[in-house]
């Protein structure tokens, strides 16, 4: 054998890949533009997908407790739900209960009193000192059970010119008239959705008080509330506290919040189907990478045999394809990241799309990967070129 | 045959007593087919020295080609030695083969011999790359050839912009920066006209003889012979005739050839 071993630079797929991107830079930068694309709208569909997300599980996610109890036969459905406020004494009692207060949410007109501007909102009452009111960020906490008193979440804020001192008409239709109620907004809450709507609360007794109601509710003097939120001692035991509550008081079934979650009208079904579009607009873009890695390695069979016939090892051809694919794919997420984000600037907060969430992290991560995944098969195709093409031969 | 090429050397003042390079020793490579076994190239043997350069001619399927492809370590024999420098070719690794392509042969092929998106001078680096080699020597050597076969503006040049003739230079360059055993050109002249063909095959066989490399060089142009030293004629894979004497060599570039 030869006395002197002599291997090819450590580099040299470095300089091979990159002078071929870069000599050829307009066909590369298309493809990048194709890849940017496809970031584009993977980025836009997970955005949208923590967004509409957010806005059904927002308020429940962040509730500081860890169980809800519905009537019975609720399905938990927490609008479906009806149980007495005073249940949430009974279950104070249960060993491993914390706290317990009850929940009340509806869907109201809020009504500026500086503009006369109107947005629908999420209205939900529990009790101060009872789990359900969130911490403010600004302005008061609710403290008094009957006071006509208001804290906003930030949706609130940025959707209207609402903010923290002013006085508010709450506008419901309680059996066939519609009444208003002047409160005033004494606080401010980071954003806390409900039912895809900005949130305001109230103390349980003035939600009772103000929220729509049926002509029989109008007549009927005994308060009702959706749900129970109990919060647990140690969440470690949760589950022995549910069994506890449900062996001690009747006529109810308790559910977990993440089983309240997914049981939020139309929440699963969302979430899977924008899922579902996020997983093959991943896939459209591994075929198109494949493909055009494929087709670019077709065009190159006699040069990669002759690169082979001069004695450039596999290890070397592979390396700088995927080396290639690399740098393609990371451009194009990079460009596509880019135009995303000066997308989001110009829409306006209406539109539920968040950035910020794991899913964009993951979709970018599975976007850098589908680059060498799609490409795949044509490093594979490069490396089992012969190199006797270089003389027009094949074995 | 010893004095044969001692007779060539005195007409094209070949040293005579250059050290054998090349031996192909009852070489053959056979292909299964529907009818039978197919013997490419049949018992044939040869062998070159340093200092020479060989024409290898014969009509298409007279196994040339296949003969250049075992030479180049691109095939193995069915049967029969090829050594290069000693070394026997049908014995290595396929590992082994890759590594004394890029360390022992220079290559010259009829098209798409260069990297299309390297320069010219990058192009002729690209050999010691693969050697692990290029250093600022390597690089002052690079440019040194190519501007001593007239590529010297041509450096930064891409293979698509420069004409066919120029390309075969560049690959010239390529085959011979590394210092090869074997400089191996497969019809480089196919794609030139006949003034840059006769161009390119000269200073070929000059740069062989100047660096003292064994060279082959397959060809179907027969005029383009008169430049080398000895040709070999195949014919049905089989190796028929040796022209050695200058005569005979200018007989055949003329055209004559004896069947």
């Amino acid at each position: 054998m030869a006395t002197k071993v002599s291997n090819p630079s450590a580099d040299l797929p470095v300089f091979l890949s990159f002078k071929e991107v870069w000599r050829n830079r307009g066909r590369f930068l298309l493809f990048s533009l194709v890849i940017a694309l496809i970031t584009l709208l993977v980025l836009f569909i997970a955005a949208l997908g923590e967004g509409l997300g957010n806005g059904n599980r927002e308020y429940l996610a962040k509730l500081d407790a860890q169980l809800l109890v519905y009537s019975e036969k609720s399905d938990f459905l927490i609008a479906a739900s009806r149980v007495d406020p005073a249940l949430s004494t009974s279950i104070r009692r249960v060993p491993g209960v914390e706290n317990a207060g009850p929940l009340g949410t509806s869907s109201v007109n809020l009504v500026s009193r500086e503009s006369g501007q109107t947005l629908k909102i999420s209205l939900i009452g529990a009790e101060p000192g009872r789990p359900g009111l969130p911490p403010v960020i600004s302005g008061q906490p609710l403290r008094a059970s009957k006071a006509n008193e208001m804290i906003i979440d930030s949706n609130v804020a940025e959707r209207s010119d609402i903010k923290v001192g002013d006085t508010v008409v709450v506008q419901s239709t309680q059996g066939t008239d519609t009444e208003e109620y002047r409160l005033r907004v004494i606080g401010l809450t980071d954003s806390r959705q409900y039912s895809l709507a900005p949130t305001a609360f109230v103390p349980f007794q003035t939600w009772d008080k103000v929220r729509p109601k049926s002509q029989a509710e109008v007549n009927s003097n005994n308060p009702t509330a959706n749900v129970i939120a109990v919060r647990v001692s140690n969440p470690a035991e949760m589950e022995v506290v549910e069994a506890r509550i449900f062996e001690n008081i009747q006529n109810v079934e308790t559910a977990t919040i993440e089983k309240a979650i997914q049981n939020v009208p139309g929440y699963s079904a969302q979430q899977s189907t924008i899922q579902t579009q996020g997983v093959f607009t991943l896939f459209i873009g591994l075929l198109v990478i494949g493909g055009f890695f494929q087709i670019q390695v077709l065009q190159k069979v006699p040069q990669i045999g002759v690169l082979k016939a001069i004695g450039a090892p596999n290890p070397v051809i592979a390396a700088a394809s995927v080396l290639q694919i690399l740098i393609v794919t990371a451009l194009g997420v990079a460009i596509g990241g880019l135009l995303t984000f000066l997308f989001s600037l110009s829409f306006p907060p209406t539109v539920p799309i968040v950035f910020n969430g794991q899913r964009t992290l993951l979709a970018l991560g599975l976007l850098l990967l589908i680059g060498p995944v799609g490409g795949l098969v044509s490093i594979r195709y490069a490396v089992r070129i012969e190199p006797l093409k270089a003389l027009g031969l094949s074995s | 045959m010893d004095a044969q090429i001692m007779e060539a050397a005195t007409a094209y003042e070949i040293k005579p007593r250059q050290a054998v390079a090349l031996e192909t020793r009852r070489v053959a490579k056979t292909y299964p087919s529907d009818l039978g076994l197919i013997r490419a190239v049949d018992d044939v043997s040869f062998e070159v020295r340093q200092g020479e350069f060989v024409a290898l001619v014969g009509p298409s399927g007279s196994g040339k080609t296949t003969m250049l492809a075992m030479l180049a370590a691109l095939l193995s024999p069915s049967s029969g030695q090829l050594l290069l420098d000693g070394m026997d070719l049908a014995q290595m690794s396929d590992i082994e083969r890759v590594r004394l392509r890029r360390e022992k042969i220079g290559f010259t092929f009829q098209a798409n011999n260069l990297v299309p998106y390297l320069t010219a001078l990058e192009n002729v680096e690209l050999m010691l790359r693969l050697n692990g080699r290029l250093d600022k020597a390597g690089r002052v050597r690079s440019q040194e050839l190519l501007a001593r076969l007239g590529l010297g503006e041509r450096m930064a040049n891409l293979p698509s912009q420069m004409s066919g003739g120029q390309q075969q230079r560049v690959a010239i360059a390529r085959a011979l920066i590394h210092n090869p055993s074997l400089v191996l050109a497969d019809e480089p002249t196919a794609s030139l006209d006949t003034e840059r063909a006769y161009q390119v095959v000269e200073t070929f066989a000059n740069l062989i003889h100047e660096n003292n490399r064994a060279g082959i060089m397959v060809t179907h142009d027969l005029r383009m012979v008169t430049y080398t030293d000895r040709v070999l004629q195949m014919r049905d894979g089989k190796l028929v005739k040796q022209y050695v004497t200058r005569e005979e060599i200018e007989g055949l570039a003329g055209g004559r050839l004896e069947h």
